[in-house]
């Protein structure tokens, strides 16, 4: 099939663009681990309270500097509603769901996770600016979804 | 069964039948849009105890479901009588059945929202869970349009059969394109409602696979998104080209495009998922190398739809680099609506190609820059092209003639839509990019400093929704106009001709065992593999909850 002249150039400088786009982002997921959370480890969402490490939600200490925090969503709240992380700290956090989908975004970062029942989902990050930071759920989860928040607070 | 340059009698009133419901569904769905930007504000609630999320289904139902459908089957109906002559007593008879169901299912899916039996989203995901006649409802529509699906593969077979080795009229191939890739991927969400949702929800079996269901969904979800654009653009290739008195730029490519959707729009889906757990991300990233191909068919649709016009304004003695566009019919409103309509499809397509990026899409999933990005490319793109067309199609099937004053009317309309859009997508897509959510009732979650910096976007979103409201109203009295109360005469349905230039159509390009083969090859490539794991790794399934 004949394609025009300036039809083959528009269509090598787009289609050349989406595959330097996709380097860039292929690049970034594998050589840099910039994946998006994924996490694989399944719970049984009825008992989420009895399994470790849910059954004790909040922040624990894993090594120099690092650190978990594991949070339960459920409808219309997140355990534990406050934390206080240490300014530098490489936190993993891990969530997950007793009930429907929730949503898991700190506003103003990269944190942005589908919980739900069933999984476990992760994501690393390193506070490096004090200040407060909102969590909210931002799937619809029922009546109540707007007013599903938490807050992070990064100190000295 | 020639060509015909007029819709007959019969098929008409069965495409018209299809558009009536689509413009009342405009009516009701634009209304709950409207209240929904009124109380983000923060300004106004809503009385009586009404619920945004009942109100919130009720638009994406009506405007995402009910809208496109209706108005896509009506338009293909029409066309495809127009361009492959008219229909047997048989086709239209089963047009009809399917009419009937989509509007039976249509308004029992009504009533189970607006009784607040499922205010569950258009997206009903698990384990949130409707009544029973919500998910019933739903899929007599989809049944419905694959009755009437078929019913154009068996007008196109029975044409095919009468002119062997001849190549299709370009608009009925590309409504069996549509049909195959809307019955395609609507086996998906078929699956999750048939196999699924509705036992569970009748109480046959206590629980579900939630990752399963959602993933059936967006098998289901992207390629309808492409489902809406391509009338669009059969509008733009085929019918623009007349309106503006020129050709059509090419006709092999525009249905190599048309094939390139039909390969590229349905193993994408995880570009909805990539945020979620269970799902390896090697295969998001698969599925992320097809999204971005799925452009390239945009691509070059951009390139005819400008070629066409260049040709034209040229062909009328523009000179210089731009003076063709001088030479446009930029006071017909046929044309002038889906050109503005093709403008806001340049930054709608570049937000598409950030939603589908891993690390761009952990800023933006799930805010309202996601909102705001669909109100570009469908509550733009394809609804302004969708009106452009209803103002020669309804007068064409009902006989009458778009007066000057419509015309007018018209042209006021898609500037009104313009900016009340540009107002609210606009301000949608920044208060997305500051974190605020999408689908959300007005909240200050505590007062956080954060969210209070949402709230001047947030009154920008009610403006562009009132002022968007207002172009509803405008449309509706140009298409009430045009359906019952317009002069009697004879409206031209506009089909393009392919310029003396252009080369001769491949017959293999209606090989439709090598094409539905590579998308089904395509679509096994992408999910086989993150499918069986889903089932094989499964967590315990949920039980139902009714969170509203």
């Amino acid at each position: 099939m004949h394609i025009h002249k300036y039809e083959k150039i528009w269509l090598i400088f787009g289609i050349g663009s989406l595959f330097i786009f996709l380097t860039i982002v292929g690049v970034s997921a594998f050589a840099k681990g910039n994946q998006p959370p994924s996490g694989l480890t399944t719970i049984d969402p009825e008992k989420v309270d009895q399994t470790p490490p849910f059954n004790k939600p909040g922040l624990v200490k894993t090594g120099d500097n690092e650190y978990q925090l594991n949070m339960v969503a459920s409808a219309f709240s997140y355990t534990p509603a406050q934390v206080e992380i240490p300014k530098g700290a490489k936190v993993t956090i891990n969530v997950t769901t007793k009930d429907v989908i929730h949503g898991f975004e700190v506003v103003g970062t990269n944190i942005n996770m589908m919980v739900e029942p069933g999984y476990v989902n992760s994501f690393t990050k390193t506070f490096d600016k004090t200040g407060e930071y909102t969590i909210l759920c931002n799937e619809y989860c029922g009546a109540g979804h707007h007013m599903m928040t938490a807050r992070i607070k990064v100190v000295d | 069964m020639n060509e015909t340059l007029k819709v007959d009698r019969r098929d008409a009133k069965l495409a018209l039948a299809h558009i009536y419901v689509a413009f009342i569904a405009l009516a009701l769905g634009g209304l709950a849009g409207l209240l929904q930007t009124l109380v983000r504000s923060g300004k106004f609630t809503l009385p009586a105890n009404i619920s945004y999320y009942t109100i919130l289904t009720t638009h994406g139902v009506l405007l995402g479901l009910v809208l496109t459908t209706f108005f896509i089957i009506g338009f293909q109906f029409a066309a495809v009588s127009r361009t492959a002559g008219t229909f047997s007593d048989r086709v239209r008879f089963w047009g009809w059945i399917g009419f009937w169901l989509m509007t039976i299912g249509t308004a029992m899916t009504a009533f189970f929202i607006l009784i607040g039996e499922a205010s569950v989203l258009y997206t009903f995901y698990a384990p949130l869970q409707a009544h029973p006649g919500f998910y019933l409802g739903l899929t007599l529509v989809v049944v419905g349009s694959w009755i009437s699906g078929f019913a154009i593969f068996a007008h196109y077979a029975r044409w095919k059969k009468e002119h062997p080795s001849q190549v299709s009229p370009l608009l009925t191939f590309m409504a069996v394109v549509n049909m195959v890739l809307w019955l395609v991927c609507s086996l998906g969400v078929a699956a999750t409602v048939l196999i699924q949702l509705l036992p569970w929800s009748l109480g046959l079996v206590d629980r579900i696979n939630v990752l399963v269901s959602r993933t059936l969904f967006w098998y289901f979800g992207h390629p309808l998104v492409y489902f809406w654009l391509l009338p669009a653009y059969m509008i733009w290739y085929a019918i623009i080209p007349k309106i503006i008195g020129g050709k059509i730029f090419s006709d092999s490519l525009a249905r190599l495009s048309f094939i390139l959707f039909l390969f590229f729009s349905i193993p994408v889906g995880f570009h909805h998922q990539l945020m979620e757990p269970g799902v390896e991300p090697f295969w998001k990233y698969v599925q992320v190398v097809l999204t971005f191909m799925v452009a390239i068919p945009s691509l070059m649709t951009a390139f005819a739809m400008f070629a066409t016009f260049e040709m034209y304004g040229r062909s009328k003695g523009a000179t210089g680099l731009f003076g063709w566009l001088r030479k446009l019919p930029w006071g017909d409103a046929r044309f002038f609506a889906p050109f503005v309509g093709m403008l806001f499809f340049i930054p709608a397509g570049a937000g598409g190609l950030v939603n589908a990026s891993h690390q761009l899409n952990q800023v933006v999933h799930n805010t309202i820059w996601v909102t705001g990005h669909f109100h570009l490319t469908l509550a733009t793109t394809v609804v302004l092209t969708f009106f452009g067309a209803a103002y020669w199609l309804i007068p064409h099937l009902s006989g009458r003639v778009m007066t000057k004053a419509m015309n007018r009317l018209a042209i006021i309309q898609t500037i009104v839509w313009a900016i009340g859009m540009a107002f609210m997508s606009g301000s949608m897509h920044f208060a997305g990019l500051l974190g605020a959510p999408r689908r959300s009732a007005f909240s200050t979650y505590g007062n956080s400093p954060q969210a209070l910096e949402w709230i001047p976007y947030q009154i920008a979103q009610a403006v562009g929704g009132t002022i968007l409201f207002i172009g509803i109203i405008l449309v509706l009295v140009i298409v009430t106009n045009l359906a019952f109360f317009a002069p009697k005469g004879e409206t031209e349905f506009p089909v393009g001709e392919v310029a003396e230039t252009a080369e001769r159509t491949p017959l293999a390009m209606e090989n439709w065992k090598l094409l539905i083969s590579i998308t089904v090859a395509l679509i096994l490539i992408a999910y086989t593999i993150p499918f069986i794991d889903m089932i094989q790794n499964a967590p315990p399934g949920s039980k139902g909850y009714k969170l509203w």
